[in-house]
């Protein structure tokens, strides 16, 4: 479904991500963990078009993505949840929402989208007319996810979801995240409590200093031996 | 009407006129706060549209259009030049610094100039269209120039056909979501350039109506530098009011247009310092504009806890 080939991303002469291959097939739910400064969101941030490769390249469906703008790919069907997750505060949070269909390829099916965000995520039905500003954190990372999906995405990116939540919090975006790829929606995942992705993604890639060092499996979340040693390049 | 008998007739008619100057300037801070919230740009050169609009008024009547015909031309004019500017010069900045963007914008400013000095002349040209519209009518025994009265309704239902636009479409909606982040509204799907160009449509429609309304309002003598100096009190209307927001902007544009007009107004064309002289207007203005500046950096009707947006 979506594949990243031999990327390497720059911020001026300094390469930040460099020739990271993956891919993450339909309906597959992808991890990407790494310490700060791996390169992690500068990879997500090269998919969605906010970030221009330096060389490699991107495709959805095998169609390249590479060169267009942010809102080409996201009309394409990648959506990204992103970091801070950026809600329109001043906004309501059906507002929002409503932001979030500018991607979707056709209005047909709105409203049986919407019933399932809401059952996902009731405290975004529950305050829909409400500034998004008034949410707590927890409650604007469900706004967020839930604006990304109501534009049917194919593809669902999302960067460090969990940072700074409650632990409930945390259970409630992972089990989400569990209905949303039985829905179809391939995810790739972002994250930097490791040991909760190895054990849930279906694979794990961990970067270190721009490239990808390993691929983990759920079996291997329970060796922290390997996870450590994975993360500090051992 | 007890305080209308204390303060007269005469005194009415100036405030009423300060009224319709402050609705002029509200509707160019709009127009250059909406560019502004979207693109981060500070255009010098919407005055030129004005000028532009104003021109195209003259020029359409002299060659026999009626005066619906006239305007439609100068609305035709003034929104092509503005999605000119965009495409040809705006677009191109988009990665630049917001001075840089200023800069351009002088340039365009003072090039619509100069053409309009090879076109027309420096001497001025007489904007026949609405002219009537002069004519004062009377309530009891104040006197009241119509255009004064069609000035703030016209401006009014501007306002308010855009806070519906804003509040109530679709494009409304996303040219708020840019306005307020702009990177974060691509990556939910919504076209820049699209909404870049919305923005400038309207802030383009709005010139055309200042455009129609001053030329009546105040001179009706089109000159290459005509609406200039209006531009330069409605920017500084806009940094006083707080850009950031149209709200803060509109009030701001209102402020300083009432401001200049009753100062206009009231003080006699001669006199002795201090400020007892139309003549220092602009003096006064741009001191109170330092003072604000110094004293609430966000601008006078921004909320608090606002951060100060970077100015040029």
């Amino acid at each position: 479904m979506l594949e990243v080939e031999d990327l390497e991303v720059r911020y001026g002469a300094v390469p930040a991500v460099r020739g990271v291959t993956l891919q993450v097939a339909q309906g597959e739910i992808v991890g990407l963990i790494g310490p700060n400064g791996a390169g992690k969101s500068t990879t997500l941030h090269a998919i969605v078009g906010l970030l221009r490769p330096h060389r490699g390249d991107i495709r959805l469906q095998g169609r390249s993505l590479r060169q267009r703008p942010p809102e080409a790919v996201a009309r394409a069907g990648v959506a990204l949840v992103p970091e801070g997750r950026r809600i329109y505060a001043d906004m309501t949070v059906e507002e929002n929402l409503r932001l979030g269909m500018a991607a979707r390829p056709t209005r047909a099916g709105v409203d049986e989208d919407l019933d399932w965000i809401y059952s996902l995520f009731p405290v975004v039905k529950e305050f829909r007319s409400r500034p998004a500003g008034a949410l707590s954190g927890g409650q604007q990372q469900q706004l967020a996810i839930a604006r990304a999906l109501i534009a049917r995405p194919r593809v669902l990116l999302l960067d460090e979801p969990s940072l700074g939540l409650a632990p409930t919090l945390v259970r409630v975006v992972f089990s989400a995240l569990a209905e949303i790829r039985a829905r179809g929606v391939t995810v790739l995942l972002v994250e930097q409590r490791a040991q909760r992705t190895v054990a849930f993604a279906d694979r794990t890639y961990v970067m270190a200093n721009g490239r990808l060092r390993m691929t983990l499996h759920p079996a291997d979340a329970a060796d922290s031996d390997r996870l450590v040693a994975a993360y500090f390049g051992a | 009407m007890t305080v209308l008998a204390l303060i007269g007739a005469q005194d009415v008619q100036k405030l009423v006129d300060a009224v319709a100057l402050g609705s002029i300037y509200a509707l160019m801070a709009v127009g250059i706060g909406l560019v502004f919230g979207v693109m981060r740009l500070v255009n010098f050169a919407y005055g030129q549209l004005v000028m532009a609009g104003a021109y195209a008024l003259y020029l359409s009547s002299r060659h026999g259009a009626s005066t619906l015909e006239a305007i439609l031309v100068c609305f035709a004019v003034v929104i092509g030049l503005a999605l000119l500017m965009e495409v040809v010069a705006f677009r191109r900045l988009r990665q630049a610094t917001p001075a840089t963007m200023l800069v351009a914008t002088f340039a365009i400013s003072y090039l619509l100039q100069s053409i309009a000095v090879l076109w027309f002349g420096t001497l001025g040209n007489i904007d026949p269209v609405l002219q009537d519209l002069r004519r004062p009518f009377s309530l009891g025994n104040v006197y009241v120039a119509k255009i004064t009265v069609v000035t703030v309704v016209v401006a009014a239902l501007a306002l308010a056909t855009l806070a519906l636009l804003l509040n109530r479409t679709t494009i409304g909606l996303q040219l708020r979501a840019a306005a307020a982040d702009f990177v974060t509204a691509r990556l939910l799907g919504v076209r820049g350039n699209a909404v870049v160009a919305a923005a400038v449509v309207v802030s383009g429609a709005l010139a055309a109506t200042v455009s129609v309304l001053l030329p009546v309002a105040q001179s009706p003598l089109i000159t290459p530098d005509y609406a200039l100096r209006d531009t330069i009190f409605v920017l500084v209307a806009v940094v006083v009011g707080g850009i950031d927001r149209l709200l803060s902007a509109t009030l701001g544009g209102f402020a300083v247009g009432f401001a200049v007009g009753l100062m206009g107004g009231f003080l006699p064309t001669r006199g002795e310092w201090p400020f007892t002289s139309s003549i220092y207007i602009d003096s006064a203005l741009y001191t109170a504009v330092i003072l604000v500046l110094l004293f609430r950096p966000t601008g006078i009707f921004a909320r608090r806890g606002q951060r100060a947006v970077e100015r040029v």
